[in-house]
């Protein structure tokens, strides 16, 4: 035996103690969230289909498509990228790909967001 | 490492195709495609934001025929994640397992997100005044 260390020592830190079902929760919990997004943001942008810039603007600029825009961003991001990474995780099989794709992945998710959010209150609250 | 001479499990070429494999495999692909999906939503926004000079390029580049090839395939793989993902939910609450009612709902996926997908296409070239 060269190492003193017991398995215990080894994996502490590592796993998903306690946390390994709340990656699962949280893709179902948005997974439901988004069923009603998804309905409202395919309405409104059938429904808005060919508008001029002017006449979007005007439909962001209603609180109510404003609020539930970001919702939908912000819920689809955080679903999306939970579901990446679970196909990383099944697809990359060296660990250290692995941690680098998905870090990777949550920087552009992270980016996208907030790009979007961004975007959406500058149209809301522009002159 | 240990990894190299793990046993692998078989994979897809080995196993008799069918609706609930076909469902399962659309929701993972569908899934990746609405990731891309995201890119454009957020470069649309980005654009509305921006003003409208690049608005209309943005809006040129869309409604292009590769344009609308591409947000034709979004609207499917929306409408097929989300039929599915329904299903999927089902399924995390212990129901659907019955092996036909599993294939018949894994059809069903695809029958909701064909006719959805047409449905919405044609209520925007009716409400652009297309058709």
């Amino acid at each position: 035996m060269s190492d003193l260390r017991t398995p215990l020592a080894k994996v502490r830190g590592l796993g998903s103690a306690k946390g390994g079902t709340h990656h699962w929760m949280m893709q179902k919990v948005t997974a439901l969230a988004n069923i009603p997004l998804v309905l409202f943001v395919v309405v409104s942008f059938v429904g808005n289909v060919g508008k001029s810039h002017a006449d979007w603007v005007a439909w962001f600029k209603q609180p109510l498509a404003a609020v539930i825009m970001i919702l939908f961003v912000l819920n689809t991001m955080h679903h999306l990228r939970l579901g990446l990474q679970v196909a990383v995780e099944d697809y990359v099989p060296s660990h250290g790909n692995r941690t680098l794709v998905i870090t990777l992945i949550n920087f552009v998710v992270a980016i996208l967001a907030v790009l979007s959010v961004f975007s959406i209150l500058r149209i809301a609250f522009g002159g | 490492m240990a990894q190299a001479n793990r046993p692998l499990s078989p994979h897809l070429q080995v196993y008799r195709w069918g609706a609930h494999m076909m469902a399962s495999i659309m929701h993972r692909a569908t899934g990746m495609a609405l990731a891309v999906g995201s890119i454009i939503l957020t470069w649309w926004l980005f654009a509305l934001a921006s003003g409208p000079e690049y608005f209309a390029v943005v809006q040129a580049c869309l409604s292009s025929l590769f344009g609308r090839l591409v947000l034709f395939g979004i609207t499917f793989a929306l409408m097929q994640h989300l039929a599915s993902g329904i299903r999927h939910l089902f399924m995390d609450a212990g129901k659907l397992y019955d092996l036909k009612i599993n294939s018949l709902t894994a059809r069903l996926t695809f029958v909701f997100s064909i006719l959805a997908t047409i449905g919405i296409w044609v209520a925007a070239y009716k409400i652009l005044g297309g058709l």
